[in-house]
């Protein structure tokens, strides 16, 4: 008994690892720009999909590199090629909107409609076969009495931790970083002190996007099968967990998204699966009812 | 005289498109793009009523419109047919036709008040929060169906195909067309007299400013209540022609997807613009049609061109991508959508002779 | 009766005292002020008395009712407006509609009603708008009634504003100041409206203002608060030779 519980925690961890990687690049846009990208999802299937044809390129083309070195490769290649995507998708799609001054909401259908497009312009264009991603590295199965762990579920679970205390250290610490919080308090003032936005909206989106490429090889790495919806379901639900651990806060967002891991994990141990998204999302929707700017958002007061 | 051009109007279109049907001049699938349009005109001008009046960004639309659907469907095929899940029919066959507009009201009050489960929570929270509150319980609502085996599960529920056929024993006329056009009618009114009342333009005041709304009286729970419950009972009331158009339907056909769609139209035509809505709704039901003939034409268009290898081809997926693609462009160049807030009367004031519309 | 008492009322914020043991009367129709530095608590004893703050300690009573923890728009109702510091109009809608929505308090009719437009609908819409052109024909801005506040000058905003808090028919009157961002020429007019509009709809007044100008001409009684507590009232002579008003205003002289 204390076993299976113990087995479904960790495996709860690796899924909730995904939701964290993601949840922390839609918090870091939240956080600048108050904008729900919600294209975002799709940038994580983006990053997938370029892990995969690097790896195959690598791999399986005429170079045929070993397992490791194509990994050792492919994370730094699909993550800037990724940021790319996102700094890229900003510039055409947010950045004018922006200049004009738009209603808030209509950036966030713009980004809504950046997301089908990407994922129906992939199926499309790369057709209906799913595309399977190559076994780079040999997989380990560690035993601990019942409790199985593979080598690949645990870098998954590292990285992601890992990833939050590298992205912290740039929030708190740096220079950009503290420039990216002050924005998200008054962004007015922030041109007036002679920080250049754009500069700081560019680095927030290549933040959130390699976050997004990485969440990808990993995702493809652990679940091989790629599909161009991948990004979508997974995406909102990240995007939810974002919200209850408090928009706009990293620490919120690596939280809710373990959170929502760990939720969805233990239902499916208790009750049959099809019941996944109506408990986890009841359960999610009960902590927003009670506490409304999520587990460790700060309520802001209006001044009247 | 101004006072009655728009309903007269309206029905002799409507006449006239029934009679057509009748001795078909149009044919069943020309009918069918005219009902989803009236569907569409009905979600998009109802949701306008959070999204665009109230200024919230809710996005769980097609929630409430399942309820609607299951509820009516439900109802209809419990009482006037014999089915495998509710056996024989409680009431004769030949009532269906007097008491479809029952059972249809009866599914906007059940989504109404499944409304409640945004309304509540809007009172504490705004903006993005609600959001999720409101996307969180699209995937609830559509969860809850999926997991009621006896309505069918993912399957889906049908039989309301019975129904219409029953109406059609009672009198051989394109029921659901009519049944389409009067709800249609009824909601447009409906909203149009809400919104241009002292009290509806409450909401107004809360998407402006709420502090002031409520200093200055507004009863702002209240109103916002009123809001969510009226836009999901309309959604509601679209569900339910939906599942009778159709016959047949599906919780994932409530995904949000279709709540896209919803937000899609209320963000094209405006917000807060009631003729915007209206506007939106024909031409996207119009060019998702239309991109159904213009895609294959595509096609064998660019195989004409001999580099285009013949194993490529153009697949109606990229209606999808291409209406996106119209309204990101749109939104580049005119960013307010197609009216902003404004009516179709503010655009041309010469019209003001000609009609009144409350 | 006193036609508003407040006793003490503290309000905390967290640790932060913002307004502790505040008292103050209205008899009738008295026009009162309540002055004191930035942060002082004033803007907070009006959010308390129009509802927007539930008061951690204290009674409030208006025309023999205890209205603390009452929601705004019940106490707006009951006879309580207030304008405020930042002008809050609904800026993109007509003057007319601005006046219009405030009569929130007192529609006469129902959902049905206005779903069917019958009798009761036409009477008291056709009702609130006589309401409406009559108080902007008296506060002279009937020229703008199609106008959005928003393209309209800010001298006129804040007429406006004043118009809408008077739609509400009230019997106390609260201005957060009135005179903030207004130039001298425009501040002449406002004393002049305040005072016609004391005498004109015999209400009370109670208003917030730094300009001591407009204070000291209106009012008669002030009342002066600094970090929350009353540290001096009486009539505008008295408060202006008052040395702990003095202190808290210009600062301790024996540096």
């Amino acid at each position: 008994m204390l076993d299976s519980i113990i087995q479904n925690l960790f495996n709860a961890l690796q899924w909730g690892s995904f939701y964290s990687l993601i949840a922390l690049g839609y918090t870091l846009v939240y956080g600048v720009l108050r904008l729900i990208n919600f294209a975002h999802g799709d940038i994580f299937m983006v990053g997938a999909y370029i892990a995969y044809f690097i790896a195959i390129f690598l791999f399986k083309g005429s170079l045929s590199l070993s397992g490791g070195l194509t990994l050792a490769l492919v994370i730094p290649l699909t993550m800037i090629l990724t940021a790319m995507f996102g700094v890229t998708l900003e510039r055409i799609a947010y950045r004018p909107l922006r200049r004009k001054g738009a209603n808030r909401l209509y950036v966030v259908i713009t980004a809504l409609m950046c997301g089908l497009i990407l994922e129906n312009g992939n199926l499309a264009f790369l057709g209906a076969s799913r595309k399977s991603f190559p076994e780079l590295i040999d997989k380990v199965v560690y035993n601990f009495g019942m409790i199985s762990m593979t080598n690949l579920k645990i870098g998954v679970i590292i990285s992601s931790i890992i990833v939050y205390f590298i992205l912290n250290a740039i929030i708190s610490k740096t220079k950009i970083g503290m420039a990216m919080r002050a924005i998200s308090y008054d962004k007015f003032a922030i041109p007036l002190m002679g920080i250049p936005i754009d500069t700081i909206i560019v680095f927030t989106f290549i933040l959130g996007s390699s976050l997004a490429g990485l969440a990808g090889i990993l995702f493809a790495m652990s679940y091989p099968i790629l599909d161009p919806f991948m990004g979508a379901i997974i995406g909102w639900k990240a995007f939810i967990a974002a919200v209850v651990g408090g928009i706009g806060d990293i620490k919120g967002a690596f939280v809710g998204g373990f959170l929502l891991g760990i939720v969805e994990i233990l239902v499916v141990a208790v009750f049959p699966s099809t019941f996944r998204d109506l408990i986890a999302f009841s359960i999610l929707l009960i902590i927003l009812v009670i506490k409304p700017t999520g587990l460790f958002g700060v309520a802001k007061s209006t001044k009247i | 005289m101004k006072k009655y051009s728009v309903p007269a109007l309206l029905t002799t279109f409507a006449l006239c498109t029934v009679v057509a049907a009748y001795f078909e001049i149009i044919d069943l699938y020309v009918q069918t793009i005219i009902m989803f349009i009236g569907v569409n005109i009905i979600l998009s001008s109802s949701f306008n009523i959070i999204n665009g009046y109230m200024g919230e960004f809710a996005c769980g639309h097609a929630g409430f419109m399942a309820v609607g659907a299951y509820v009516t469907s439900i109802l209809n095929v419990m009482f006037f047919t014999s089915s495998k899940t509710f056996g024989d029919p409680i009431f004769s066959p030949e009532l269906a036709l007097w008491f479809f507009p029952v059972t249809m009201i009866i599914g906007g009050v059940a989504a109404a008040i499944t409304g409640l489960l945004v309304a509540i929570p809007s009172f504490k929270t705004r903006d993005d929060y609600l959001a999720i509150i409101t996307l969180a319980a699209n995937f609830i609502i559509v969860s809850l169906f999926i997991n009621m085996d006896s309505l069918g599960g993912a399957r889906g529920f049908m039989g309301m195909k019975q129904i219409v056929f029953a109406m059609e024993d009672v009198a051989f006329l394109p029921w659901m067309l009519i049944w389409t056009f009067v709800f249609t009618y009824f909601v447009v009114f409906l909203i149009r007299r809400f919104v241009s009342s002292t009290y509806g333009k409450g909401i107004i005041a809360i998407h402006q400013d709420e502090i002031a709304a409520e200093i200055m009286s507004v009863n702002t729970n209240k109103m916002k209540l009123v809001a969510f419950m009226f836009s999901s009972g309309l959604a509601g009331i679209a569900g339910g022609l939906f599942a009778h158009i159709l016959g047949y339907i599906n919780p994932n056909s409530f995904n949000i997807l279709k709540s896209t769609e919803c937000l899609v139209m209320v963000y094209l035509g405006g917000m807060g613009s009631l003729s915007g809505s209206i506007i939106a709704a024909i031409l996207f039901t119009l060019l998702i049609e239309m991109l159904r003939f213009i895609i294959p034409a595509a096609d064998t268009l660019i195989h004409l061109i001999p580099l285009v290898p013949d194993t490529f081809h153009l697949s109606q997926v990229l209606k999808w991508v291409i209406i996106p693609l119209i309204l990101v462009i749109l939104m580049q160049f005119r960013p307010e959508g197609i009216m902003g807030n404004r009516e179709l009367s503010d655009f041309f004031p010469k019209l003001k002779k000609y009609y009144e519309f409350k | 009766m006193a036609l508003l008492k407040i006793e003490g009322l503290s309000q905390m914020f967290g640790g932060l005292t913002a307004v502790s043991d505040f008292k103050t009367e209205f008899q009738g129709n008295e026009l009162m002020g309540l002055i004191g530095p930035n942060g002082a608590g004033k803007t907070t004893v009006f959010n308390i008395v129009s509802g927007f703050y539930k008061p951690t300690q204290g009674q409030i009573i208006f025309k023999d009712r205890a209205i603390n923890g009452l929601k705004p728009h019940k106490v707006t109702g009951m006879g309580v407006a207030r304008t405020f510091q930042n002008i809050r109009l609904w800026h993109d809608m007509s003057l007319l509609d601005n006046i219009l929505i405030s009569q929130h308090y007192n529609l006469g009719y129902n959902l049905f009603d206005l779903f069917t437009r019958n009798k009761r609908y036409i009477e008291n819409e056709k009702r609130m708008k006589h309401i409406a052109m009559q108080l902007l024909e008296q506060l002279d801005l009937i020229q703008f009634i199609d106008e959005r506040p928003k393209n309209l000058p800010y001298g006129i905003q804040r007429k406006i504003e004043i118009a809408r808090a008077l739609s509400v028919k009230p019997s106390l009157l609260l201005l957060d100041e009135p005179a903030a961002g207004l130039n001298s020429s425009d501040i002449q007019d406002l004393i002049k409206l305040i005072r016609w509009i004391h005498k004109e709809f015999d209400i009370a007044i109670w208003m917030i203002e730094h300009q001591m100008a407009v204070v000291m001409s209106l009012c008669s009684w002030i009342q002066v608060i600094d970090f929350g507590k009353t540290i001096a009232q009486g009539t505008p002579e008295e408060i202006q030779s008052n040395p702990a008003v003095i202190k808290a205003y210009l600062g301790d002289d024996k540096i």
